[in-house]
């Protein structure tokens, strides 16, 4: 795991230090709050419903033992003992008070943590694959780069006020666990027909309320230009991209309205001068970087033979993935549990999480866009001792990929641009579907629910995607349906009219039925099934009415 | 009236000459042959610009609201291109976008009075100018 140099150290304490003093002269009236405003937000702090909110770093997802340890010490001491952890593999806290913003940006500080730009129209908190340095089917760790590109946009002169918010993703595996389409920009690890590292480079994907799927604006970047070209876009799109509405801001707009072509030419113009201008980056940074994320020493020791029990069977199928030392397994750890709010983990149970993480994971934890906390490095034969301390903690739920492994934003619960509730839709599906065993013979389904056209929840690439809307005062739910945020990414239909908040769980489960009715077998998923019949047998199911009434 | 800001604090504005909007270049119009400056609007290409850097004393970029980055990227952009002269940034700037602006190779703000005012001396020059930065160790700016 990368850790902190001197520079980083000194530089997140002088935030914090500039912090405390952007939070006095607010006090003292030097400041307006439409000026403090974009102060408070670059260092994370929200003014929602009901208080502050707090959003918290975790860069590209990676996290240890000490660091988990001190999110549970933040929640019990300034916050309600629990925190949320979001699409953006952040943390948030929801109650701090503004007094105590600074001490708490100390303490994450004191475990080299902080809240620095995941607000705010500036680059945001780089994420990347929540399996990154354990899957099997990686071709290279992304952190190396990730971590590169954090150094890279943190404190940028010439990118902090952008059009818009700008968000990076990374992945070094062919399949895509990060969702890069969707993102400002997208960087997948590929290899060129020489075999040498580089990138493709995805630009202008986003959710929202234009959704649309990242375009490849460079199939082959090698590495050592990565920064340059980033440059390149970023300088692009700070000068061009619009500013005279939020709505358009985004660089996916500016791709849509100029043209890929054109915004390309633009881009590589730029890049072919920083080439010259720029020089190549420092080599001593990177192979520190890339030291700091050697695989760990693995344990060898014999696998013994698993349990059998149907408990800790159903939790092997569903909750680990295939590790790239056969000996090891991923440990995806379902925040899910039926019936609570996905993200939500008390204090408690972070600290089981970094007991755990320390004792059997290489002190290693990675937080999931999918807001489900990864164990990445797990010795198989350490496996039933982990069920058993996830299980007594309330986090042992095998529903990972099920029907009740739900995104959902925080919604009107928290969130002031909220239009609908979106956390207890989520709480009422897991409840109606609280049989695992039904679960399990749905098989993968990944439903996303969002409570404002913002799209935090990603609903439009849930396999079901909910949107909570609000339509003269009551709150409407529209569903999509056949989106996905893979390597395959696709945007959702919408199947039509909304549902009333008290209709919507009884749509959804109108849906699933008739999925099981017409489904081929047990292995045709879900979206494999909509895929092959399309929107008409499952439109009949949502509107049983329209159909009896046109016949 | 204005107020100008450097790396000392506030200043006398010690310029004086014509200021001519970038239009003015490009159509030849009557041009000084000393003590000229241009103001520089946020939507104009820094490159169309080069031809007469030797020319220029100071460019002057506007900042509409302290939410619109682009003057950074300009600045930015003249120094990579070469201009050696004086970037004056005139407009809303915060205090807290002072370190940003000199890194990007601005040399002065000029501020309303009314907004020095508020923002006093005291507080720009307390603004913490480290040497280096994370652009700087990786050679990417
Ligand atoms: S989708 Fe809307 S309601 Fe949900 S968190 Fe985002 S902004 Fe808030």
């Amino acid at each position: 795991m990368y850790s902190y140099s001197n520079f980083d150290a000194d530089f997140v304490r002088s935030r914090v230090e500039e912090f405390k003093g952007q939070v006095a002269r607010r006090l003292d009236g030097s400041l307006t709050e439409d000026e403090f405003k974009p102060l408070r937000l670059m260092n994370g702090l929200y003014l929602q419903l009901h208080a502050y909110m707090l959003r918290v770093a975790i860069p590209y997802g990676t996290l240890n033992g000490a660091q988990m340890h001190q999110l549970a010490y933040i929640a019990d001491t300034w916050d309600k003992g629990y925190g949320h952890f979001t699409t953006r593999q952040n943390i948030q806290f929801n109650w701090p008070k503004l007094q105590d913003v600074p001490a708490i940006l100390d303490a994450l500080a004191d475990v080299s943590m902080h809240a620095i730009q995941t607000s705010g129209n500036c680059i945001r908190n780089v994420t990347a694959d929540h399996f990154a340095g354990a899957a099997a089917d990686e071709i290279e760790d992304p952190r190396p780069t990730a971590e590169l590109i954090r150094q890279w946009s943190t404190d940028h002169p010439e990118f902090a006020y952008l059009p818009r918010k700008f968000k990076v993703a990374v992945t070094g595996a062919p399949h895509d666990r990060a969702v890069t389409k969707a993102h400002d920009i997208g960087l997948r690890m590929v290899r060129n027909d020489a075999g040498e590292p580089g990138y493709e480079v995805v630009i202008g994907g986003g959710l929202g309320r234009t959704p649309m799927v990242g375009k490849v604006v460079r199939d082959f970047l090698p590495r050592a230009d990565l920064l340059a070209y980033l440059e390149a876009i970023l300088q692009v799109y700070n000068l061009s991209g619009r500013r005279d509405n939020k709505y358009k801001a985004r660089i996916k707009i500016l791709v849509h309205e100029t043209g890929l072509e054109e915004l390309k030419a633009k881009i590589e113009a730029v890049f072919a001068r920083n080439q010259t201008l720029l020089e190549p980056v420092d080599a001593g940074i990177v192979a520190r970087i890339a030291a700091d994320f050697a695989e760990p020493t693995w344990v060898r020791k014999p696998v013994v033979d698993l349990p059998t029990d149907v408990g800790f069977r159903a939790w092997f199928d569903t909750n680990t993935a295939a590790h790239k030392n056969p000996d090891y397994a991923i440990v995806t750890v379902s925040t899910k549990a039926i019936g609570a709010t996905p993200g939500d983990v008390t204090s408690a149970q972070m600290r089981v999480l970094a007991d755990l993480g320390e004792q059997y994971s290489h002190d290693e934890l990675r937080i999931s866009h999918e807001q489900n906390v990864i164990l990445p490095h797990v010795h198989k034969s350490d496996l039933p001792a982990v069920y058993a301390s996830l299980k007594a903690a309330g986090l042992g739920t095998s529903n990972i990929g099920l029907i009740s492994d739900i995104i959902a934003c925080p919604g009107m619960d928290y969130c002031a641009l909220a239009t609908a509730r979106s956390i207890p839709v989520a709480q009422e599906i897991s409840n109606a579907f609280e049989d695992l065993a039904v679960q399990h013979d749905i098989g993968e389904l990944k439903i996303k629910i969002s409570g404002c056209i913002n799209a935090c929840g990603h609903h439009h690439v849930g396999h079901i995607g909910i949107l909570g809307l609000d339509k003269a005062g009551v709150e409407s739910y529209q569903i999509t349906l056949g989106g996905d945020g893979t390597e395959t990414t696709t945007i959702g239909e919408r199947a039509g009219p909304g549902f009333a908040y008290d209709e919507i769980v009884p749509a959804v489960e109108r849906l699933v039925e008739a999925y099981l009715g017409l489904r081929e077998d047990e292995t045709e998923t879900f979206l494999a099934a909509y895929r092959r019949v399309g929107m008409a047998p499952f439109k009949s199911a949502l509107y049983p009415e329209v159909v009896a009434n046109a016949a | 009236m204005t107020q100008v800001i450097d790396r000392s604090g506030f200043v006398q504005d010690t310029w004086s000459g014509t200021l001519l909007p970038f239009e003015a270049f490009w159509t030849g119009q009557d041009i000084p042959e000393t003590g000229v400056g241009v103001i520089f609007e946020a939507d104009s290409d820094p490159f169309d610009l080069q031809p007469w850097f030797e020319r220029l004393e100071i460019v002057v970029i506007p900042f509409g609201s302290s939410a619109d980055g682009r003057g950074f990227s300009l600045a930015r952009q003249l120094r990579q291109l070469g201009f050696t002269g004086r970037i004056r940034a005139r407009g809303h700037l915060l205090v807290d976008q002072f370190r940003a602006a000199l890194r990007v190779g601005i040399d002065e703000l000029e501020i309303s009075d009314e907004h020095a005012a508020r923002m006093t001396e005291d507080q720009w020059t307390s603004v913490p100018l480290p040497q280096t930065s994370y652009q700087k160790m990786l050679n990417a700016a």
